[in-house]
C-alpha cells in the first residue's frame, strides 16, 4: 500500500481511537481535535515568506480560512512551521487588508476610494502618455534602442513564477530597461 | 543554492557564514540538527554576532563586518599549506593547471590592485590565458609552473598569513585555526563540507567576491558537486530565486539570457556575442545552445506575430556599459529622469538603501503605481514623516492584490524546486490577482495604441497574451496556461533529431509541448519563456503539483516531490561527484552512478560516459570550475578591501583601502546632493562604531505583511538597536533606554537591547564596537502616526521605522547590490547629544 505521511497518520490516529483501554478518553479527544476543521476544504500552499517553501495545509470552510498548519508530507517541513509560516491565517484574516483600489490626486492630501475600472484606464493613459513622451528610438551614437526610458519598475520576488514571467513580457513590451526587484537589494 | 534544503542532512561539516538561518531559514535548521544528530556533523559559525545559528554551533568565531575575505582568504592559505586539497579534483575539474599570461600582476606586487586599473575599471588583457597555436589554453598538470592558476592563487593568498587576518577580522588567531582545521578536513573523498550564506555575504562593496572566496575553497575541497557539498545561497524571498529565473533584473531576459545592448544590431549579432566558444575538445560548452534559448524566449514574447529578427528589434536594447540597477535607478528618478513608476509587491521606501533618499524621490514622480496587500510606506510615501502632501504632486494609485492563498501559481525555492499552490480562498473584497492586474493593464494600454498608434507600437500590439479569457470585461488570469507557455511549445510540426541519440528521430506535431531544453530549436519552431524551465510541464501535467514522496536515493532527493530546474535535478555540478572513471568519490553518498550502461541516482549534470574525458562543469566553456575568474569587475582573485565606511585607517594588506572599482556617488556629477559617506578616507569621530542590519524570524523583509499580523507584532513589537555591554556602559545607556541611531544619511529611533551576544573586538590593537538593527519596520503601522480619513486603522502597533534610513549608497563592484551591512553609524540614548 502505497500511503502518504498524512495519509498514514490518518489511519494510525483512526486504529488508536478505536482500541485499547483508553477508548472513551481518546475518541473524545479524537472528536473535539477534528471538529476544528469538520467539513473543511483542504488545499496546499507554499508559505510565502523564507526561501525554504515550507508546505502548509489550508482549511477553508463556507470560503473562510479556518486553520493552516504544516503539511507533513512535504520532505521538506515535514509538518514543521516557523513563527512566520504559522501565521498565514492573520495575514487572509486580516481587517486590515487593502481591499478597494484607493488613489490620491496630485497634492491631495487624503486617499480616495475608487473603482477599478476607472483606477485601470486612467494608469493606462499615464503609461501611454509617460511612454511617447520618453521613448528613444536611437541613443546618441544613433543606434536603435527603442526604448522607454520615462517609466521604470521595481518588483517582485512576491509574485507567482507565471506573473514574474508575465510581468516581464508587460514591462519589455512596453519599451522598459529599469527593470528591478528584490534580488538587486 | 547549488544543492537543497533536505540534502544539508547529508554534511559532516557546515558553516554557516554571511546567514543566520536558526533565525531566518528556521525551517533549514531541521536539517542541519539532522546532519548533527545523524552524522555527528560538527556545526561552524562565524558572524559578528552570537547569533541563534551560533548559539547551536561547536565554534563560534566573531569577525568584524566587511572582513569575510580577509578570513576566508587565510583559510585558502591554509589549506595549500597543508596540502589538505583534493588533488585529483583540483587537477582534473578546475581550471588550476590552466597557464596564465606572465604580464598579469597581482594585488601583492602591484600595491593592493591587479594590473590593468584604468580609472576605476580593468583593462583585462593581462588577465588572459596562455594559448598553443591553435588557441587552446596551455596547460601544467603538475601544477608547478608559476604561472598556472594553482601557483598564481597560493601566490595570492600567500599574504593572508594568521597575524594579519587576525589584525584586520578581529577574530581571535586560535578561533580562526580552529575552523580552518575542521573546515579544510572535508579535503577528503569521504568527507562533505558545506556552506550557508545569505545577505551577510552580499551586501557589501565586495559581495561577489565574498563568494567567490568560499567557491574557491570548496573547490580547492572537492566540495562541489557532492551530496552534503555545495555552496548554498539561502535566498530571502519565497520565490526571488523565481523572480530572477524570469529576468525581473535590468540585465538579464528569463533563463539568464544577456539583455541585448545597442551595438548588437541584429539577432545575429547578439546571438554570436552572447555564445561562449572554446578551444577544448571535449568540453560540452552547453552555452553554446543559447540561440535556442533566445529564439524560443521571442517566440514566448511575440508568436509567430513577427519574424525572430523582428521580435528582436521591437524590444528594448540597453546603452552599451550603462548601468540600469536599483541605485542608478533612484538617483534617476531622485533627477526627475522619470515620470512614472511601478512598485509592484515591493515597499523601496523601506527596503532600499538610503531610504531618504527613495521616499524624495518618489515626490519628482507623475505617477505611481504600487500594488500590495496592505497599506505601506512607499504607496503612502506622501504622508510619511518630514513630507507635506499639498506639496507633492505624485499621482498614486495603491491597488490591492490576492495573497498568495488566494489565487493559484508555483513558486520556486532557494533549491530551485518549482511547488505549485493552490487557491484556498477569494481575496477580501475587490482585490485582485496581480495576474488579473497585469493583464487588465495590458489590454488597456493595447487598445489605447491600436486606436491612437504611438512610437513603436508593434511592441505592445503585436505582444501574444493566451494567458485566460475575458468573462464580462474582466480578464481572468490563467496561471497554468502560462507554465505551458514558459515550458515551451512546438509552433509548427516538426521532425527533430533525439539530442542524446544521434539518428533517432521523433515527430512533433504544432502545440505540443517541449519536454526538454535540449530539444528547443534556433529556427523559430519552438517557444519557451524561460529555457531552464522547459520539462517542468508535461503530458502529465504541471510537474510542479507532484506530491509524491517516494525516495530511493538514500540521500533525500526525493525526485517526484515538485519539479526542479533544471531538468528535475537536485543537486547541480554532480557530475564532478564521481572521479574520471565514473566511480562516486564517496560510495555512501552516491549522487549518480554508471550501472555499466547508463547513470542512475539524480539526473546527471554534465557527466559523460565514464572514460569520456569531458570536464563536468558543462555552463562555463572550458568544462571546468573557475578558480581563477577573469570575467568579474575587480579581479581574478578575490582581494580583501575595507567596506566604503570602516572603522580603519588603513588596509592591513595594501595601500589599496576600498574595492578600486565601486561606483561612488559622492563623486561630482555622478550622485547627488544626498549622497554622503563617512569614514572614508580617514576615521570619523563622529560616527565610530560599525553597524550593521539583520532579521528577525518573527519578521519578512521590510514588515510590509508581518507588521500586521498581531501574533508576529507582539513578538517582535518594534525597532531595536542591539549592542555590547561595554559600548552601553561606555554610553551610559541600559537595557530598554530609547536610543538615536545616526549617520550622515539619517537617523532612527530604537530601542537599546544591551548583550552579550555583541563584543568588542580588538582590530589592529583597537577597541572596535559594532551595533546591530532588523530593518522590519516603518513608519505606517506605528501608533504616533497622523490617521487621516478613510485610512485603515490597524489593530496593533509596531514602532520605529527603516533601518535603511541609515545605509548607504554604495554597490558591490559587480552587481551594485548596496553595501548595508557594513557601515558607520553613531548611537546614543535619546536626548542627549
Amino acid at each position: 500500500m502505497n500511503v502518504s505521511r498524512r495519509g498514514f497518520l490518518k489511519l494510525s490516529g483512526a486504529v488508536t481511537a478505536v482500541s485499547g483501554l483508553g477508548l472513551s478518553l481518546k475518541a473524545t479527544a479524537a472528536h473535539a481535535k477534528e471538529l476544528k476543521i469538520k467539513y473543511a476544504k483542504e488545499t496546499t500552499t507554499i508559505c510565502p515568506y523564507c526561501s525554504v517553501g515550507c508546505s502548509i495545509i489550508v482549511s477553508t470552510r463556507d470560503g473562510k480560512v479556518i486553520n493552516t498548519e504544516g503539511d507533513p508530507d512535504s520532505p521538506i517541513n515535514r509538518g514543521s512551521l516557523c513563527s512566520k509560516g504559522g501565521s498565514i491565517y492573520q495575514m487572509v484574516n486580516n481587517e486590515n487588508r487593502l481591499s478597494k483600489p484607493l488613489y490620491r490626486a496630485p497634492n491631495a492630501t487624503e486617499w480616495k476610494e475608487v473603482d477599478w475600472e476607472w483606477a485601470l484606464d486612467k494608469i493606462a493613459e499615464n503609461i501611454k502618455k509617460s511612454r511617447d513622451a520618453s521613448f528613444k528610438r536611437t541613443n546618441a551614437k544613433g543606434e536603435l534602442v527603442n526604448r522607454t526610458d520615462g517609466i521604470a519598475s521595481v518588483g517582485s520576488a512576491a509574485l507567482d513564477l507565471e506573473e514574474c514571467f508575465t510581468y516581464q513580457k508587460f514591462l519589455r513590451g512596453l519599451g522598459l530597461v529599469y527593470i528591478e526587484h528584490q534580488a538587486r537589494i | 543554492m547549488t544543492n537543497h534544503w533536505v540534502d544539508i542532512r547529508n554534511s559532516d561539516v557546515i558553516l554557516i557564514m554571511g546567514s543566520n538561518p536558526a533565525a531566518n531559514h528556521p525551517i533549514a535548521f531541521k536539517w542541519i540538527q539532522h546532519a548533527l544528530d545523524n552524522r555527528g556533523a560538527k556545526l561552524l559559525c562565524v558572524d559578528p554576532r552570537f547569533t541563534q545559528s551560533a548559539a547551536k554551533a561547536h565554534v563560534y568565531a566573531p569577525l568584524r563586518s566587511g572582513t569575510d575575505i580577509a578570513f576566508l582568504g587565510g583559510m585558502i592559505k591554509y589549506i595549500i599549506d597543508n596540502r589538505l586539497y583534493f588533488e585529483d579534483y583540483v587537477k582534473n575539474y578546475t581550471n588550476a593547471t590552466f597557464l596564465v599570461n606572465p604580464a598579469l600582476k597581482l594585488p601583492g606586487e602591484n600595491r593592493g590592485v591587479f594590473s590593468g586599473l584604468k580609472d576605476g575599471k580593468y583593462e583585462k588583457d593581462t588577465w588572459s590565458y596562455q594559448t598553443d597555436a591553435e588557441g587552446v589554453i596551455k596547460k601544467d598538470p603538475s601544477l608547478k609552473d608559476p604561472n598556472c592558476v594553482f601557483q598564481l592563487l597560493r601566490k595570492q593568498y600567500s599574504r593572508y598569513n594568521i597575524d594579519v587576518v587576525s589584525r584586520i577580522t578581529g577574530t581571535p588567531k586560535d578561533k580562526l585555526l580552529e575552523i580552518y582545521k575542521i573546515y579544510a578536513g572535508t579535503g577528503r573523498p569521504n568527507r562533505a563540507g558545506n556552506v550557508l550564506y545569505a545577505m551577510g555575504w552580499t551586501q557589501h562593496t565586495v559581495g561577489v567576491q565574498n563568494i567567490r572566496t568560499m567557491a574557491i575553497i570548496q573547490l580547492l575541497l572537492g566540495n562541489v558537486g557532492i551530496a552534503g557539498g555545495g555552496v548554498q545561497a539561502m535566498r530571502g524571498e519565497s520565490n526571488v530565486q523565481g523572480s530572477t529565473d524570469h529576468g525581473l533584473l535590468f540585465h538579464i531576459w528569463p533563463g539568464y539570457l544577456g539583455a541585448p545592448t545597442a551595438s548588437l544590431k541584429t539577432l545575429a549579432d547578439f546571438n554570436e556575442k552572447r555564445t561562449p566558444k572554446t578551444k577544448e575538445a571535449k568540453s560540452l560548452n552547453w552555452w553554446k545552445n543559447f540561440p535556442k534559448y533566445s529564439a524560443s524566449f521571442l517566440r514566448s514574447m511575440y508568436g509567430t506575430n513577427a519574424s525572430l529578427e523582428e521580435a528582436y528589434q521591437l524590444l528594448p536594447k540597453l546603452d552599451d556599459g550603462a548601468n540600469y540597477s536599483w541605485l542608478q535607478l533612484f538617483d534617476d528618478m531622485y533627477k526627475g529622469k522619470f515620470t512614472g513608476f511601478f512598485a509592484w509587491g515591493m515597499n523601496p521606501a523601506c527596503s532600499g538603501a538610503h531610504s531618504n533618499k527613495v521616499r524624495q524621490a518618489l515626490g519628482k514622480l507623475d505617477w505611481l503605481v504600487n500594488v500590495n496587500l496592505f497599506d505601506n510606506e512607499t504607496g503612502s510615501f506622501w504622508r510619511g514623516p518630514g513630507m507635506d502632501p499639498a506639496t507633492i504632486k505624485t499621482e498614486v494609485f495603491m491597488l490591492p492584490c490576492a495573497a498568495s492563498i488566494e489565487k493559484e501559481g508555483s513558486i520556486a525555492n532557494s533549491g530551485r524546486l518549482m511547488q505549485w499552490r493552490y487557491k484556498a480562498v477569494n481575496p477580501p473584497g475587490e482585490a485582485l490577482p496581480d495576474g488579473d492586474i497585469m493583464s487588465e493593464l495590458f489590454f488597456r494600454v493595447r487598445k489605447l495604441y491600436l486606436q491612437k498608434g504611438g512610437p513603436n507600437s508593434q511592441a505592445i500590439t503585436k505582444l501574444t497574451w493566451p494567458y485566460g479569457k475575458f468573462e464580462g470585461k474582466h480578464f481572468h488570469y490563467n496561471p497554468r496556461l502560462v507554465a505551458a507557455e514558459i515550458n515551451g511549445r512546438f509552433l509548427q510540426d516538426k521532425t527533430v533529431e533525439n539530442p542524446t541519440k544521434k539518428g533517432e528521430f521523433k515527430t512533433f506535431k504544432k502545440g505540443d509541448l517541449v519536454p526538454a531544453f535540449a530539444w528547443l530549436q534556433d529556427d523559430g519552431s519552438t517557444s519557451s519563456g524561460a529555457w531552464i524551465y522547459c520539462g517542468s510541464v508535461s503530458d502529465k501535467g504541471i510537474l510542479g503539483m507532484r506530491r509524491i514522496t517516494k525516495d530511493e536515493s538514500r540521500i533525500g532527493i526525493y525526485p517526484e516531490w515538485a519539479w526542479s530546474w533544471p531538468v528535475n535535478r537536485r543537486i547541480i555540478y554532480n557530475g564532478a561527484s564521481v572521479d574520471l572513471s565514473g566511480k562516486p568519490w564517496d560510495p555512501t553518498r552516491a549522487v549518480i552512478k554508471w550501472d555499466g550502461e547508463k547513470w542512475t541516482g539524480d539526473v546527471p549534470d554534465g557527466a559523460g560516459n565514464p572514460g569520456s574525458g569531458r570536464p563536468p562543469f558543462i555552463m562555463k566553456p572550458d568544462g571546468v570550475a573557475s578558480l581563477y575568474g577573469p570575467g568579474l569587475a575587480d579581479g581574478p582573485f578575490p582581494e580583501h578591501y575595507e567596506p566604503l565606511e570602516c572603522p580603519v585607517e588603513k588596509n592591513l594588506l595594501s595601500p589599496q583601502k576600498n574595492n578600486p572599482t565601486i561606483k561612488r556617488f559622492d563623486k561630482p556629477g555622478v550622485g547627488s546632493d544626498l549622497d554622503v559617506y563617512s569614514g572614508v578616507d580617514t576615521c570619523d569621530p563622529r560616527y565610530p562604531f560599525v553597524a550593521t542590519t539583520y532579521r528577525v524570524s518573527e519578521h519578512w523583509q521590510t514588515g510590509v505583511l508581518t507588521r500586521w499580523c498581531p501574533w508576529l507584532a507582539e513578538m517582535q513589537p518594534g525597532m531595536f538597536v542591539e549592542m555590547s555591554k561595554e559600548l552601553a556602559e561606555e554610553r551610559g545607556i541600559k537595557n530598554g533606554d530609547k536610543c538615536i541611531v545616526r549617520t550622515p544619511r539619517g537617523e532612527v529611533e530604537a530601542i537599546a537591547i544591551v548583550t552579550p551576544r555583541f563584543k568588542p573586538l580588538v582590530v589592529d590593537g583597537n577597541d572596535i564596537h559594532q551595533i546591530g538593527l532588523p530593518w522590519h519596520y516603518g513608519w505606517i503601522t506605528t501608533k504616533n502616526r497622523k490617521y487621516d480619513k478613510g485610512d485603515k486603522k490597524a489593530e496593533v502597533f509596531t514602532s520605529g521605522d527603516a533601518a535603511n534610513l541609515l545605509t548607504p549608497t554604495i554597490g558591490d563592484a559587480n552587481t551594485m547590490i548596496p553595501e548595508s551591512k557594513a557601515f558607520m553609524a553613531n548611537v546614543v540614548k535619546k536626548g542627549v547629544k
